[in-house]
């Protein structure tokens, strides 16, 4: 048992800290934005890219990749460090799709060239990524996807809609999921993964604006879209193991405890300037502060369990669920603490927190369906975790 | 970061694990329960004899082991709602001596309490039943070389079975209620000291003690005089973490049972373990066992390795209160009708679930701890 960071990764946590007090833009401090609401600043895209390309020629996307894939070979510790100093920071710049999800699952499913084009990318933070997973019809139930990619000789040829696809309007590759057997039985069998260059001919995005106003998801529309039959990751077939391997690391990369953490200190910061710290505040704020700990732990243990070669699966949905539904009731008690206040927006006279506080509560309703719905994720606990029967 | 256990603990927990399970079925912890004195001297050898008696004390004291051996046992415990004064006299009693006692008290109290010659409870929870410096009202007034105590202590657990108890008093008036206080080790068969049972719920033994005119011996003050408030606020972090060891093992087995029905009991031709409704909740109570689990190993481990623990032990203290609460009554609500009766062990772990909640602070009481922070 050892609940400490080790004095190395200590060290890297102040040399973060160092260069986010620097290269940080002030107005992102200064407006605390958080990770899932920052995307409504108006020059975020370029500011993400600037920062994930600062943050990938310090080699710290990949510090804790293998060497053989141009990383360190450091404990994932590392990663959760980066993450939870970019959050304290308020900065954008990780790549949580291509650095968080995509560069592991080509780690562990992709073919030497596919590690070869893509890992050097995304650890410069150069190449940044989308997945285009989910469809209209089919959302939980990922295994009935329906988007259809033709074999041809040289190709396959794909024709359909995808949706939910969050940065899918400046991304640079997209990892996608397709039916490439109808007859498959079960319907998982006939999935194939692909990687597919954004410039392809044939890909139109259309913007999906979420109730908070933010533009984060689109609508991906793919007209004959020929993708190289070496962009297939995993096997013709076989893309259903790939997208679960990569909804594992999904569940794992994103430290929400964090988010939520520095959103409530945040948030007890303007209370207290403010004298709303009554003593029944004072209680929720230490009920929220004794949830987000053991939030921290279940995130800990997921990347305790990868610092040793263990792949977690029940403890990845766990993780994800605990952290996500605790941002949520972080996200509502900024509403309580501010009454008639929360409700004011960014550009309104008297709005308290640069209109933070209905940006992330309104923005927090997603977070019990993305990653998986929080059903979804307790179906996995009770059927895998617990060995429970399954009805269908 | 890591969240094994090491092979000492694992070879505790293996130990403790097959005893338990052994020496301590259903059958006895009923008749526990009902027992007046709520153990028995075969069980009480035995324990020492595989040194469990003497966990956390120091080996110069005829001890083994280190406090998160301690926690690692206590869950266990927990798994099979262990009624007996073992958490008193090793947890409470042992870690005042640790805490607050001389070099020549650790000498003549800890071996006994490791042998098992000895059981020492602990006396600080008055009539306010709270757990701040402010609820000690009963005094010792100097004299001589004496002091004479007076006063009434409540929910004193196993007092009816210790040979000594550890008595929490007031020795001098000042405007901080922190300063002033004194702890005692008093003979439990000394004139003056009466001690009449409370009957409780989870069939664990408390007792009322009253203190009238009890003439103690300036010797018998552990410690420093004047200075034992710090002192009980180290033994009542230890007491929060251990409980909070108890809780765990408490949810886990509630779980365990409840998946074992779950799978086993057929409604409209499937194992109610089928039906989502059944499913989420046991998700849930897995996420609750583990947080649990995290929350206490992370407050033992810092006590143990003696680094600043106050807000981990009340985040532990608070939360696991909460969880386990929260198992038990998804565990009812899996188990039906059944394990609303008496018949069924389910209660058992319901009851003492409640009363380890409340001891030594409840929820309400360490949020406020913490809300300091703010």
């Amino acid at each position: 048992m050892d609940f400490t960071f080790t004095p190395e990764e200590e060290a890297f946590r102040k040399e973060v800290a160092a260069f986010l007090e620097k290269e940080v833009p002030q107005v992102y401090r200064e407006k605390r934005l958080t990770f899932f609401d920052m995307s409504a600043q108006p020059d975020w895209i370029k500011v993400h890219r600037v920062m994930a390309e600062k943050l990938g020629a310090k080699g710290w996307i990949s510090k804790h990749w293998p060497r053989e894939y141009g990383g360190q070979d450091v404990s994932p510790f590392h990663r959760l460090i980066l993450r939870e100093e970019l959050i304290r920071y308020h900065s954008p710049g990780y790549d949580a799709i291509g650095a968080g999800i995509v560069a592991p699952a080509l780690m562990l499913k992709g073919s030497e060239e596919q590690k070869k084009q893509h890992l050097p990318g995304i650890a410069s933070g150069k190449e940044i990524w989308c997945e285009t997973l989910s469809e209209p019809g089919h959302g939980s139930d990922l295994a009935s996807i329906e988007v259809f990619a033709k074999e041809e000789s040289d190709c396959f040829v794909v024709n359909g809609q995808k949706i939910w696809t969050t940065n899918g309007h400046f991304a640079d590759w997209n990892a996608l999921i397709v039916r490439t057997d109808r007859e498959a039985d079960p319907n998982y069998r006939g999935l194939t993964f692909f990687l597919l260059d954004m410039k392809t001919p044939g890909i139109t995005v259309n913007p999906v604006i979420n109730m908070a106003g933010h533009h984060d998801f689109n609508e991906v529309f793919f007209d004959d879209v020929r993708i190289p039959k070496e962009n297939i990751v995993g096997g013709l077939n076989k893309g259903f193991y790939v997208v679960m391997s990569l909804l594992d690391y999904e569940r794992t990369t994103d430290p929400v405890y964090a988010m939520a953490g520095t959103y409530l200190s945040d948030l007890a910061e303007y209370a207290r300037e403010n004298r709303l710290l009554d003593p029944l505040m004072k209680n929720r704020v230490a009920q929220l502060r004794a949830d987000y700990e053991i939030a921290r732990l279940h995130h800990y243990r997921v990347t305790w369990m990868q610092s040793r070669d263990m792949v977690p699966n029940t403890e990845s949905a766990m993780n994800k669920m605990v952290s996500f539904e605790l941002l949520q009731r972080v996200s509502e008690f900024g509403m309580e603490l501010t009454g008639q206040y929360s409700q004011l927006t960014e550009d309104s006279a008297r709005v308290p927190m640069y209109g933070r506080i209905p940006s992330c509560y309104l923005r927090s309703f997603g977070h019990s369906l993305e990653q998986g719905t929080s059903e979804i994720d307790r179906d996995v606990i009770a059927q895998r975790g617990l060995g429970l029967p399954r009805l269908r | 970061m890591d969240f094994a256990l090491n092979e000492q603990q694992e070879m505790m927990q293996t130990l403790a694990r097959d005893f338990l399970t052994g020496e301590y079925p259903e059958k006895v912890l009923r008749a526990m329960a009902a027992d007046e004195k709520g153990y028995t001297p075969e069980l009480w050898k035995k324990l020492a004899e595989m040194n469990l008696l003497g966990l956390s004390i120091p080996e110069e004291y005829g001890g083994v082991g280190d406090f998160l051996d301690l926690i690692v046992v206590l869950e266990e415990m927990g798994r099979v709602c262990f009624l007996n004064p073992f958490f008193s006299s090793v947890v409470l009693g042992a870690s005042a001596i640790i805490e607050a006692g001389s070099e020549k008290q650790k000498q003549e109290y800890l071996p006994g309490i490791a042998e098992g010659k000895t059981i020492i409870t602990l006396a600080l929870t008055e009539e306010s039943a709270k757990y701040t410096p402010d609820a000690i009202q009963t005094r010792a007034t100097p004299q001589g070389n004496d002091f004479i105590i007076n006063g009434t202590k409540l929910f004193v657990t196993d007092a009816n079975v210790a040979d000594y108890l550890i008595c929490v008093a007031r020795t001098r008036e000042t405007d901080n209620p922190q300063n002033g206080i004194s702890l005692f080790m008093v003979d439990l068969k000394m004139p003056g000291v009466s001690c009449n049972p409370l009957k409780t719920i989870s069939g664990d033994k408390q007792a009322e003690v009253t203190f009238d005119n009890v003439k103690v011996s300036g010797d018998n003050v552990l410690g420093e005089i004047d200075e034992g408030w710090p002192r009980v606020e180290k033994v009542l972090q230890k007491a929060n973490v251990a409980r909070c060891a108890e809780m765990v093992g408490l949810a886990q087995q509630a779980l365990n049972m409840s998946l074992d029905y779950a799978k086993e009991r057929i409604a409209f031709g499937h194992p109610i373990g089928a039906f989502q409704s059944i499913q989420h909740r046991c998700a849930d109570m897995l996420i609750d066992v583990d947080g649990s689990r995290f929350a206490t190993y992370q407050a033992g481990w810092r006590i143990n390795e003696g680094l600043p623990a106050a807000s981990e032990a009340a985040i532990a203290k608070a939360w696991v209160s909460q969880a386990c609460r929260r198992v038990m009554n998804s565990a009812h609500q899996v188990h039906g009708a059944i394990g609303f009766t008496e018949d069924h062990i389910l209660p058992f772990y319901t009851k003492k679930a409640r009363a380890s909640e409340f001891s030594f602070g409840g929820v309400d009481y360490h949020l406020e701890q913490l809300a300091v922070e703010y």
